[in-house]
């Protein structure tokens, strides 16, 4: 492969693309796929050629749109309109309508707040190309960060775009990648290991799914990116097994890079030797923990081990190992391609760039949003999302998953960024976003949040095994009515212990959500405790108010 | 093992106000308990690699913002460790009642009774009660071998039956399946002792055990001693060879 053949590539495909006047763009990430638009994208197909239009008008299966909630949702390029909720009988009409005035009832306004608002760099790819042509993604601009890096930089030049650019950890932990990259680097070892987490597990996440169903190319190049960088020939994407689709779309887009030449041997004609590998995670939260992952990998039990070493000197089979989440390395090709000056020009002073953002739960927009890091809580929940539905009342939104907190509705004007959200007692986590409306028992919240980490420990440590079964107990039993105001104090002292002595990440963030409920919603403990009844109506209390 | 070896030299610390010194492949555990210095553990032994799993050994280090278990934290020059400061003893307290209220421990009728580490450490700490609920789970009783029985209601899940057996005798006999609180030591894949075909009967995960989960046939209460000096002296013959 040489660079006038990505070119080449590039080319034909957009010479291809512009003899179409209309595309239709058929949303075929998970979202859509469940409500049918596979069989969407096949209507169109056929009405196509039935039609015989095939020389002007092209169907395709695209990434995600983004508003998950109004799916199956198509665009019509290069039109800019979007429709949602499509239906197979609506095909007639659609196609009738193409070059002309949209269809009214299914139109979907495409200057709406949801749209207007994000800032894509991670998603920019997203409703655009098909995810599995690696074609596309190259006609977009793909692997050509990557030719830059191997032929035109060095390593430490790669790195300290990185460095420059401000980028940090999108795991969770908001750690600074290129100082990570750094580390990797300069640890000595012959053999070196990349490693991407994406094994999301948090209830509510869906964005390492959705990057890898609509864009895989993005997180491959960006992983030899890393490898060039760090020294490391060899890489493993840890993804785990509920993600069929995001499986068959990575092992499709591996198979195609490998047969390109972009990834394997010599890429680009230099001696930079890069091979990825899928491993599956078979369910378990906890392989989320880097070591835990990593211990998995090795074909061991998921538990995490004491850090330090630190999986940059001392990972994979002992070798230093770099590991780096699935928004992270998605990242990388963009910083490449436009500079690390362009990517922190975007964000707050010490959380730059933009994150990628699940909405769910009680919101009117659910979907995958991505906006610039320091938007604030209340343009997120309330103009992106579009607020609560049912002219219901906002109460909280968790975000963080089982490691985060609740944030309430005084806090809603704060930026979103990692030191923000760490003060008011969350995290930003990995991203994935629960609003919750009155109808929401904060009690129920904690207690949901507890059951999962309880079921999800691994058992290695013992705060976690038993202070999570113990704090399950405790909130089952004041759910119940049953509890009194000791067991609340027992529960702050459990928390503390917890919070404090575990080993691992699973167990230190456990205890947020119960904390930062009792700290913002303790009136509803009270309620539960003296009064025998559940404010929301959510808790089955004997005797009192369902 | 877990922590890499690197050219040592000579540290100096302080622990608990103490000056002390240590080699830089030592961990500060090594170090306080060569200097006298108390820090419980139920995990860590002697001849086996780290686990850090008990969080007993559990110590502030100044300058860090969490506390670290003393047995795999190597010391550093400088370093000031406290080892029994006031919220450390509670936690610590806190840890062991957790444990306590886990599974069916009594000690009236255990074997082990007067033998027991985690008998010995609630003493130590000062334990008088239990402020947890008890769990009450109902654990089965492996005895189906020749000479050794498990019960698993007073196991303590410190993993160092399943470490002995892998690193020391080599079998890998013993391991841990299910998750949190489900958690369990089994034999094999989950058969039962006396049918595995991969144990060499050797006993060594008996004598590390720490309670009375493991123990030989034919002791009666209080009867069951754990005889655990095999463990550095094969440790150190092997290093030596």
């Amino acid at each position: 492969m040489t660079y006038e053949e990505l070119l080449e590539i590039a080319k034909i495909e957009n010479e291809k693309k512009a003899q179409y006047v209309h595309t239709i763009n058929v949303c075929v990430a998970a979202g859509c796929m469940s409500c049918g638009s596979q069989e969407l994208l096949d209507a169109f197909r056929r009405e196509i050629e039935k039609r015989g239009i095939e020389n002007w008008c092209k169907a395709k299966g695209v990434g995600c749109l983004g508003l998950c909630t109004a799916g199956p949702l198509i665009a019509i390029e290069p039109d800019g309109i979007i429709y949602k909720a499509v239906k197979p009988s609506d095909v007639h009409d659609v196609i009738d309508a193409l070059g002309g005035e949209p269809v009214k009832r299914i139109l979907c306004p495409s200057d709406m707040s949801f749209f207007t608002k994000q800032q894509k760099i991670v998603l920019e790819n997203f409703g655009k190309i098909d995810p599995e042509r690696i074609d596309e993604y190259i006609a977009s601009g793909g692997y050509q960060s990557l030719y830059l890096a191997l032929r035109e930089m060095s390593p430490s030049m790669v790195i300290d775009q990185i460095v420059k650019s401000g980028l940090r950890g999108r795991g969770g932990g908001g750690y600074p990648t290129g100082l990570k990259w750094t580390t990797v680097m300069k640890a000595s070892g012959s053999q070196k290991y990349v490693i991407c987490n994406a094994d999301e597990g948090d209830p509510g996440a869906f964005m390492d799914r959705s990057v890898l169903e609509s864009d895989p190319h993005r997180v491959l190049e960006g992983m030899a990116i890393a490898g060039y960088a760090v020294g490391a020939d060899k890489a493993f994407i840890y993804v785990r097994a509920e993600y069929p689709l995001a499986i068959k779309r990575l092992r499709k887009a591996i198979a195609q890079a490998e047969h390109l030449g972009v990834l394997g041997r010599g890429i680009f004609n230099t001696p930079f030797n890069f091979d990825i590998k899928l491993r599956l995670g078979a369910g378990a939260f906890v392989c989320g923990e880097e070591t835990a992952l990593i211990s998995s990998i090795e074909g061991n039990r998921g538990t995490p081990r004491p850090r330090p070493p630190y999986p940059a000197e001392y990972g994979l089979w002992g070798c230093p190992t770099l590991i780096n989440n699935v928004e992270t390395f998605a990242n990388v090709p963009a910083i490449l391609r436009n500079g690390s000056q362009w990517y922190s020009s975007f964000g707050t002073e010490k959380s730059k760039g933009t994150k990628v953002f699940a909405l769910a739960g009680r919101i009117k927009n659910t979907g995958l949003i991505e906006v610039a890091m320091g938007t604030t809580l209340r343009e997120i929940v309330f103009d992106i999302g579009g607020g609560i539905p049912d002219g219901s009342k906002f109460k909280a939104v968790q975000t963080g998953g089982p490691s985060g907190g609740c944030i309430t509705e005084a806090f809603l004007d704060q930026p979103v960024d990692y030191e923000s959200l760490a003060k008011l007692g969350s995290i930003m986590g990995s991203g994935g976003m629960i609003v919750m409306d009155d109808t929401s028992c904060m009690v129920d919240v904690a207690k949901f949040f507890v059951e999962f980490c309880m079921t999800e420990s691994c058992g290695k440590c013992v705060p976690c095994r038993d202070g999570s079964a113990q704090m399950h107990y405790l909130l089952d039993k004041i759910s119940r009515g049953h509890g009194n105001t000791n067991d609340l104090h027992s529960l702050e002292k459990l928390c503390e212990l917890v919070k404090n002595t575990s080993l691992c990440g699973l167990g230190m963030t456990m205890p947020n959500p119960v904390i930062s409920t009792m700290h913002y919603f303790r009136d509803e403990y009270l309620a539960h405790i003296h009064d025998k009844t559940c404010p929301a109506g959510v808790c089955n209390i004997k005797g009192g108010r369902k | 093992m877990m922590i890499a070896k690197k050219i040592s030299q000579i540290q100096t610390l302080i622990i608990d106000g103490k000056e002390v010194g240590g080699r830089s492949d030592e961990t500060i555990l090594q170090v306080a308990r060569e200097n006298d210095i108390f820090i419980p553990t139920l995990c860590h032994l002697d001849g086996l690699s780290e686990y850090g799993g008990c969080r007993l050994c559990i110590v502030h280090v100044k300058g860090l913002p969490r506390l670290v278990p003393s047995c795999t934290t190597l010391v550093r020059e400088g370093m000031e460790v406290t080892t029994n400061s006031e919220d450390i003893i509670e936690y610590r307290k806190g840890i062991l009642s957790l444990l306590f209220a886990e599974r069916n421990h009594v000690c009236s009728v255990c074997v082990s009774n007067g033998h027991c580490e985690l008998q010995w450490l609630a003493l130590k700490l000062g334990i008088t009660h239990v402020e947890f609920p008890y769990i009450y789970p109902k654990m089965p009783v492996d005895a189906t071998h020749d000479r050794f029985i498990a019960d698993h209601n007073r196991c303590v899940l410190c993993g160092r039956c399943v470490r002995v057996c892998h690193e020391v005798e080599g079998a890998h006999t013993k391991d841990v399946m299910g998750r949190g609180i489900t958690s369990r030591v089994i034999t094999d894949l989950m058969n039962n002792w006396g049918e595995s075909n991969t144990c060499t009967g050797c006993g060594k995960c008996v004598h590390v055990c720490p309670t009375g989960a493991l123990s030989e046939k034919g002791k009666s209460v209080a009867e069951m001693e754990k005889r655990r000096q095999f463990l550095p002296y094969l440790k150190r013959m092997r290093e030596r060879s």
